[in-house]
């Protein structure tokens, strides 16, 4: 089953014309008929798109070209543009938009060969952490369909775990690649801030925001972060800085590698068997020859609150331009400002709203000082935690969440217990460094996957892949999959 | 932690949504409960602390004033809910 391929196994098979990309294509577009009903990871997709472009794929392997990307599927998170294909955010108030252009990735992917198909689910706008706030239906945990994917990337890592694609791309503001990656068992990426160009990328929380790739193993998201990474002109955010060749870091010695365990992170409301698949792979770091050292981020617990200021700050001002003027949907008003507020009332779902409203309350006369800008020297404070740790270790490690996967519906009546849910995820995006989330266990009854979080150095990706691949080489949980029928 | 009072309808005028009576009901309860949450940043002491906007501050990012491709007349107005004449419509602003 060639949808079940990782893209180093599938892009082997292509260079040695075993296979082609129109087979690749197919048994993807044949695995979303047949588990897609049960998982709705894809709002949307275009297989007579995606063959077309398998084809392409297939006479350039004809004529000699090779390359890890070539032929090889890759779907992606209803937030970014992909020239002539929707675009929603899965939000009503993109009405029927069609993206007049492709985002830098999804240049970079195409120039590399890549199938670029399909649109999957999201909560709105990347505002969850259950994909439960799509307009467009909710998406099914693969490994127990009455349980979330996690968010907002939910589709992104559903389709990954359920072999739908080889690969996907997903948005990370607060967790939202690491989180399902991990409720949903694949290796999950969100860059250095800057690594990635953002151009494309519809914005919810500029200073948090980065792209990245949910892949099936962790050569994969090697190979994923290497064609995607780079400065952009057309990003301002992108760091102009050399790309390594992240492949190449992954050789396995990680013999004399600091990594450091915040007891912060090991709180109440961990779960005890999230706790010992934890436990178990800091052993197995040791036993790797990695030495482990116990550090403190003091003002971990700050984290949470810190990330719900400013990034509905950032959201209040980005979501300003969903207006019903230029494009999207409308609803009529007798002038402008009823016109914007029908729109956006009728627009957005519940969540975007209170997100926006938060947003402009902190940002508000008389509220700036007292939350947004004391928001932000916590911040800096929750950074400088982070740039002292790494002054003692090359890596920290912790879960990615506190419980596995919860059921649907568990949480979607508490705003404030769905926000806590992102404790361990937060912290990275408001210090701007790199985090992958790896599978290190499951729960027994009902067997649900348990993420590995690693977080590294500015920068430091080459690390961070170098770490989860030797770790992942000798563990069994990345070959488990899902019990589909 | 104590939930805090917010006036829902002026911050939604403010952003420009308009709210049912039953969403500002719901808004002002959950809003009070995560702004009492939130309230925990008081404890933290940011005296002589700068604020970061940015993770990783690029100052000052320029580049040549060049002209460079840009999308099409067509193609900004292809998304647009009402448009004639190759313009965007909207209400009238002034009488």
């Amino acid at each position: 089953m060639l949808n079940q391929l990782t893209i180093s196994a599938l892009s082997g098979k292509l260079a040695k014309r075993e296979v082609s990309a129109r087979e690749a294509a197919q048994a993807c577009l044949d695995q979303i008929a047949r588990v897609d009903g049960q998982i709705h990871a894809f709002i949307s997709h275009d297989a007579a798109d995606a063959l077309a472009q398998a084809d392409a794929a297939d006479k350039r392997i004809a004529a000699g070209d090779h390359g890890p990307l070539l032929g090889v599927p890759i779907a992606i998170k209803d937030v970014l543009a992909a020239k002539n294909q929707p675009l929603n955010c899965c939000s009503k108030i993109l009405g029927k938009f069609t993206s007049p252009y492709d985002a830098t990735v999804i240049e970079k992917l195409k120039a590399a060969g890549a199938i670029i198909f399909g649109r999957l689910n999201m909560d709105e706008f990347a505002m969850g952490s259950s994909t439960e706030n799509s307009a467009f239906g909710t998406t099914r945990n693969p490994w127990a369909l009455d349980r979330i994917p996690g968010g907002s990337s939910g589709g992104s890592a559903a389709a990954v775990a359920a072999d739908e694609a080889i690969a996907t791309l997903g948005s990370d503001t607060g967790g939202s690649i690491r989180q399902p990656a991990a409720l949903c068992g694949c290796v999950g990426l969100k860059p250095t801030y800057g690594r990635v160009s953002r151009y494309g990328l519809v914005a919810f929380a500029s200073s948090l925001d980065q792209i990245g790739p949910f892949t099936k193993d962790v050569r994969d998201s090697a190979i994923m972060l290497e064609a995607l990474s780079g400065h952009d002109r057309r990003d301002s955010s992108s760091v102009p800085q050399a790309v390594p060749n992240y492949s190449a870091a992954l050789n396995g010695n990680i013999k004399g590698l600091k990594l450091g365990l915040p007891k912060e992170y090991m709180i109440g409301g961990l779960d005890p068997e999230v706790k010992a698949s934890v436990d178990a792979a800091v052993k197995q770091f040791q036993s790797l020859g990695a030495e482990i050292v116990e550090i403190s981020l003091p003002h971990t617990d700050y984290a949470v609150a810190t990330y719900y200021i400013v990034a509905t700050a950032e959201a209040s001002a980005n979501l300003a331009r969903f207006d019903g003027i230029r494009y999207g949907a409308r609803v009529d008003g007798a002038d402008p400002i009823a016109l914007y507020g029908n729109t956006r009332g009728q627009g957005f779902g519940p969540e975007v709203k209170r997100r926006i409203i938060l947003g402009t309350y902190v940002l508000s006369s008389g509220y700036y000082d007292a939350y947004y800008l004391r928001a932000q020297k916590v911040r800096t404070l929750i950074r400088q935690d982070f740039l002292k740790a790494f002054e003692k270790v090359d890596a920290i490690v912790t879960p990615t969440t506190p419980t596995a996967a919860f059921k649907i519906g568990e949480k979607s009546d508490d705003p404030l217990q769905m926000y806590l849910s992102d404790i361990f995820t937060i912290s990275c995006n408001l210090a701007g460094i790199p985090g992958l989330s790896l599978p290190c266990g499951f729960t027994k009854s009902p067997k649900l996957p348990i993420g590995l979080q690693l977080l590294g150095k500015p920068f430091g990706e080459e690390t961070l892949l170098k770490l989860a691949h030797a770790y992942e080489q000798s563990t069994p949980f990345h070959k488990e999959k899902p019990p589909l029928n | 932690m104590s939930a805090v009072q917010i006036d829902v309808k002026y911050v939604a005028h403010l952003a420009r949504i308009n709210l049912t009576p039953a969403e500002e009901q719901k808004l002002s309860a959950q809003l009070g409960n995560i702004l009492g949450y939130i309230e925990k940043l008081n404890e933290v002491d940011v005296s002589g602390v700068e604020p970061t906007a940015h993770a990783f501050p690029l100052v000052n990012v320029t580049r040549a004033d060049e002209i460079q491709p840009s999308l099409s007349h067509a193609d900004a107005l292809r998304n647009a809910p009402a448009k004639a004449a190759g313009l965007f419509i909207v209400p009238k602003i002034v009488e």
